[in-house]
């Protein structure tokens, strides 16, 4: 970060539309360094398609998108983003099931991404150790050896998280990270991501409120594509506005 | 991290086959002499066409391997690969031709018998050169390698996948058939190019030149198979199968997705180029019907049999499925392609993991999408597992 | 010449002769006059004699100018009398010209043969024509208006004039009026040659144009003649360029319809369920064969059917693809869904077994289907616009079935529940749609539209056991061209590429041609991956 000042991601007017219907409607949300942010909004509020603009797979028909004040998102493609520095973790935990849980950390590590040099990649001492720690800390340590598609829901979960720290990003955009999870696990990823913000920015979508509770941090609530409120949880879940969209008039 | 190392290695093998694989290549390399040493009237000779047969088979196993590199660890199902197989025995054709200098029918030093037939009157020049054997072997490698790299980009840069690239590679092989078949792209149209006299000096109708192809057939085959092990083995390897089993994935991870399927793509053109130009000088012809789209199906064909995602599996299938054929073809050929088609419908039914996974051993393959076990299940008329909790 | 048509003639002068009667024999001193142009021994002078004796219009002249041309008119050596020969039982009879008197058999050695070449038999044959002109027969007519077409000569307007007074057919009076505007055009007069380009300019045919060619090369630069003609040719140029576009354009309709045909069945199977029918070709070659067995049964029971037996073949291919559809989908595919790349390795597996299924049952080799009268033919729309009749049928057939493809999926409620399995089939299922049966009956109405472009492609193409797989291809690349899952796409689709390729033939040969297509879409996925109709967004995802 060269000014200290300069917001991590910087959206301004987005707009994108899908055959006239509208899946954000001149969204403006601003990251700063090292901060955990939680969105919240109703299905078909524009949080995914949103996260799909910010990591180039999607083009927004109108507006402007910058990382760190200097990286246009909206001329970019996925692989530089996330080289950039921004990962992201779906919705569905995506992992490679093929793959063991250390295969799956190894390829998440920052590295060189050239194809010839993977092909003569070796690993080194220190990533070693920066796989085990990764595992110790997702507490994965025990299944290292195991293939992901024989991990549980909420393990995969983890392991997607801890390919995201590999990746060592200055952005994290984390969708539903608790879906499915029980309550003790929600605890656990709560934990973790206060524990990961502050180093690096991330962005937490999620439905479940006692983790957004659990979380603590300034919510922004979207609705119909742009940002119906923003505020700490009490204040977002006393605004009319939010009132009125999620229990309907 | 040998361990790991060896562990990836490992799984490219069926796990305990290693002793039963090396007494097969032995086998597969005493062969010829049972041929060459061995007196015709002893009930071990082995007659010329069974070494001539074998010999195809190896060839027929590198281009499976070439299949079974993209489409078992990276999931490209390419319905093309017979054109960059018959690309790599044209280029060899093409030495074979020069090769035979004027002992052609019309006897002229530089022109090929059907150029002269053609009435023409010189070398096109993409012929120069190929008198050349070390060219004609840079070929071999170049032009395969560089269709499938001005193709690939295309495809892969446009994020076609699937059944789409299926269907365009099967439109590529098919519109270079055409190509092939005119007489006026200067590769001898219709019959192709054949007649051959030696290689190399050797000439192509002795029984040592025909064990000596054998050898290099068996050797390339080694060599290819070492190749691939090592590719899928090292963590180029790892993100080509993270392809395969989450393409977006590794795209969000940074990895660029266009040039690693572009790396395997080129890689496997080639090597069904080299098995290509060493088929051609063993059954003594090339002609464009090696282009066509049922061809280059049939290759995949070998591959699901013996396992995609098992490099032992692709050799595997090669072997059976032409061994069938061979054996059929001259005991019922109306049969044949009713056990053909049988074989495609069988297999991906009942055997998504081929005859490698029938052995319950592990392969690099992906493993069955949830649904299709229960589908599968359902027919074997067995309960499914019961589905793990998701969230919808 | 043929025997029919010489009894003809003969029947014909004996009608003339009692016609004309008496002014026979005021002519008569003409025509033996004539005749002593033969005795000479020299070509031009025997040529001479063949115009002269044609000019005289007496129907003797026939027998002798026919002599003539089959090297059978002889000069007695006597008195240089004219007699003309012909063979039977082994001897030579003769019969005396002028007089008409049989000779009996006469001894060769006492006649010279009147030598014959190629220009004196080319005058004679322009000679015969105008006796012809006046035959009952319209056919000969025709021919003979065409033969004086092809050798024009001034001498001839009057003949055509007279004999265009009593014509009756409208075909064969637009030959004659053909070949008079070319006598006209060798007349010395230059209204009459002018007359004649004028009307020689509003046909469209390539012996005009040449023969305009030749006028306007022989003619004075800069003469009135000459600008006539040369205009005239470019006029001439300019509307055969239109008819050739026209007619090419229309091929490439033909084309795209039968594509079409083939590829709306795949639309569905693999546009609407995704599902890749490699087998789809069989379908189609299937309802090619059902339209083969259908005139079989027909030509063995019911001979009088045979003309709408095409008509009885469609419902039926289509029940056939159809029921064969819906087994592979209920046996086979169904357990596949949702894993693409395995149903396109399985149903290849099942387009093998088909064909060699057919080929077993019928034979490897073509089978021959009938089109009906109704279907064969051509008909011209405008001058020198021809367009065969199956090919006309056919794109309205095209047309048709994908109205009725069109209807079902948009108005009926069988499309109605096609279309929800397909946009969400759990909450399809969870409203209690059938899912399965809806999955069988649109695999088999895909399949069973499949068989009706069989019978389609059975009027135009060979009936065999490889017909499905010549159309495979090409038809994915019409569903892909056209945008997976828009049958409006679909109809643009085949269009564009049946005109494409037939606008590319001329200049790059068939294969070139569709190599070059070949190419071509694989760059235009390059830019529109999802076709040329895409849907954008969410949708496309799915």
């Amino acid at each position: 970060m060269n000014k200290p000042s300069q917001p991590v991601l910087y959206l301004d007017d987005v707009t994108v539309s899908f055959d006239g219907f509208k899946a954000l409607n001149g969204l403006s949300f601003v990251v700063e360094p090292g901060e955990l942010r939680t969105i919240i909004g109703p299905n078909g509020a524009g949080k995914t398609t949103m996260m799909d603009v910010i990591t180039g797979k999607t083009r927004p028909d109108k507006g402007t998108a910058f990382f760190k004040g200097v990286h246009d998102l909206t001329k970019l493609d996925e692989e530089t983003i996330a080289n950039l520095g921004i990962g992201r973790k779906f919705q569905r935990p995506t992992v490679f099931d093929n793959h063991t849980v250390s295969e799956n950390l190894e390829l998440a590590l920052k590295a060189d991404r050239r194809a010839f040099r993977t092909l003569f990649a070796r690993i080194g001492a220190a990533q070693n150790e920066r796989i085990e720690a990764v595992m110790e800390q997702i507490g994965l340590a025990e299944r290292a050896r195991d293939l992901a598609g024989s991990l549980s829901h909420g393990q995969r979960q983890w392991l997607e998280i801890g390919m995201l720290l590999m990746q060592d990003p200055e952005l994290l955009l984390v969708d539903e990270p608790v879906a499915g999870m029980t309550d003790h696990e929600t605890e656990q990823t709560a934990a973790l991501l206060k524990q990961i913000a502050g180093a690096r920015s991330v962005v937490v979508v999620e439905h479940d409120m006692e983790f957004v509770r659990a979380l603590a941090t300034k919510v922004t609530v979207l609705h119909e594509g742009s940002v119906l409120s923003e505020g700490t949880v009490d204040h977002v879940q006393n605004d009319p506005k939010v009132i009125e969209v999620y229990l309907g008039r | 991290m040998s361990a790991r190392l060896n562990q990836s290695l490992g799984r490219a093998l069926v796990s305990g086959a290693r002793p039963y694989i090396l007494a097969v290549i032995v086998i597969l390399a005493l062969l010829p002499l049972l041929n060459l040493a061995v007196p015709p009237s002893s009930p071990f000779y082995l007659p010329d066409f069974a070494i001539k047969l074998i010999g195809k088979w190896l060839c027929f196993a590198i281009l499976a391997l070439a299949i079974d590199l993209v489409w078992g660890y990276v999931g490209i199902l390419s319905l093309g690969h017979g054109a960059f197989f018959a690309l790599g025995g044209y280029a060899m054709g093409m030495y074979l031709m020069r090769a035979i200098g004027d002992r052609g029918h019309y006897k002229n030093p530089l022109l090929p018998d059907f150029m002269v037939f053609l009435n023409w009157k010189e070398l096109p020049w993409y012929w120069h050169g190929f008198d050349n054997f070390l060219f004609a072997l840079l070929m071999v490698l170049l032009i395969p390698g560089l269709l499938a790299f001005v193709f690939g980009w295309l495809a892969f840069r446009s994020r076609i996948t699937g059944v789409y690239l299926s269907i365009i590679t099967q439109a590529m092989t098919f519109a270079l058939m055409l190509a092939f078949f005119r007489n006026d792209m200067g590769f001898g149209g219709n019959n192709g190019l054949t007649d051959f006299k030696d290689i190399l000096g050797f000439n192509l109708h002795t029984d040592g030149t025909r064990a000596g192809l054998y050898w290099a057939s068996l050797a390339m085959l080694i060599a290819t198979f070492l190749l691939c092990r090592w590719v899928v083995g090292s963590k180029l390897g790892r993100v080509l199968t993270a392809v395969r089993d989450a393409e977006s994935r590794v795209r969000f991870l940074g990895y660029s997705v266009t040039n690693y399927k572009l790396f395997a793509f080129v890689l496997s053109a080639m090597i069904a180029g080299v098995a290509g130009a060493l088929y051609v000088p063993q059954v003594g012809i090339i002609n464009p019907s090696e282009f066509s789209p049922a061809a280059s199906i049939e290759a995949v064909i070998w591959v699901a049999v013996g396992g995609r995602g098992s490099l032992v599996g692709a050799i595997l299938g090669a072997f059976a499925v032409n061994g069938a054929k061979s054996w059929l073809t001259s005991y019922a050929p109306e049969l044949w392609l009713f056990i053909l088609g049988g074989i495609f419908v069988a297999v991906t039914l009942f055997l998504p993991r081929g005859i490698v996974g029938l052995f319950g051993q592990k392969s690099d393959g992906p493993r069955i999408s949830k649904p299709s076990l229960a589908n599968l299940s359902k027919m074997l008329g067995t309960v499914p597992p019961a589905p793990k909790e998701q969230r919808p | 010449m043929h025997v029919g048509r010489r009894r003809a003639l003969a029947l014909f002068l004996i009608l003339i002769f009692a016609a004309v009667g008496r002014v026979q024999d005021a002519r008569a001193d003409a025509f033996t006059d004539a005749l002593a142009g033969f005795a000479k021994d020299s070509y031009s002078d025997t040529i001479a004699a063949v115009e002269k004796v044609s000019a005289t219009g007496d129907p003797r002249a026939a027998a002798v100018l026919r002599a003539l041309a089959e090297g059978n008119l002889q000069v007695r050596k006597s008195d240089q009398a004219i007699v003309y020969t012909r063979e039977e039982g082994g001897k030579t009879l003769g019969t005396e010209a002028a007089s008409g008197k049989e000779l009996g058999e006469i001894k060769t050695d006492d006649y010279d043969q009147v030598r014959v070449n190629n220009r004196v038999r080319s005058a004679v044959q322009a000679a015969l024509g105008t006796f012809n002109l006046v035959h009952p027969d319209t056919r000969q007519r025709i021919d003979a208006a065409r033969a004086l077409f092809k050798n024009p000569n001034a001498a001839n307007i009057p003949l055509l004039l007279k004999s265009l007074e009593k014509e009756t057919d409208p075909a064969a009076k637009a030959a004659k009026e053909l070949a008079l505007a070319a006598s006209r055009l060798m007349s010395d007069k230059q209204e009459e040659r002018l007359a004649g380009i004028a009307h020689l300019k509003t046909a469209g045919d390539s012996e005009v144009r040449d023969l305009l060619l030749r006028v306007a090369g022989q003619a004075e630069k800069g003469s009135p003649i000459h600008t006539a003609a040369t205009e005239a040719v470019a006029s001439m140029d300019a509307q055969l360029r239109l008819a050739r576009n026209a007619e090419i354009f229309f091929q490439g309709l033909s084309l795209g319809s039968v594509l079409l045909l083939a590829a709306i069945g795949l639309a569905i199977t693999f546009g609407v369920m995704g599902v890749i029918n490699m087998a789809h070709g069989e379908m189609v070659m299937l309802g090619a064969y059902t339209t083969f067995v259908v005139q079989q049964i027909i030509r063995t029971w019911s001979p009088e059917l045979m003309e709408v037996s095409v008509l009885i073949a469609v419902p039926l291919a289509f029940l056939v693809s159809g029921a064969v559809g819906v087994g592979l989908e209920r046996g086979v595919i169904r357990h596949l869904y949702g894993r693409p790349i395995e149903t396109l390795l399985m149903t290849w597996g099942v387009s093998m077994i088909l064909q060699q299924a057919v080929r077993t049952a019928f034979g490897p080799t073509n089978r021959e289907v009938v089109s009906p009268s109704w279907m064969s033919g051509t008909m011209e729309i405008a001058s020198g616009i021809a367009l065969t009749q199956n090919r006309v049928v056919i794109i309205l057939f095209g047309l048709l079935v994908f109205a009725i493809v069109i209807f079902i999926t948009q108005k009926t409620w069988f499309g109605l529940q096609m279309r929800a399995v397909t946009q969400n089939r759990a909450m399809a299922a969870s409203m209690g749609i059938r899912t399965g049966r809806v999955d069988a009956m649109t695999f088999g109405l895909g399949s069973g539209i499949a068989g009706m472009a069989g019978v389609a492609l059975a009027q135009i193409d060979n009936v065999s056991p490889n017909l499905g797989q010549g159309y495979i291809v090409d038809s994915f690349m019409v569903v892909v061209f056209g945008g997976v899952g828009n049958l409006l796409g679909l109809l643009l689709g085949s269009s564009i590429l049946g005109v494409i390729n037939k606008f590319l033939e001329p200049f790059a040969g068939a294969v070139l041609g569709k190599i070059f297509v070949l190419v071509a879409i694989i760059v235009f996925i390059q830019f529109r991956p999802r076709g040329l109709f895409a849907l954008k967004g969410r949708a496309a995802e799915a």
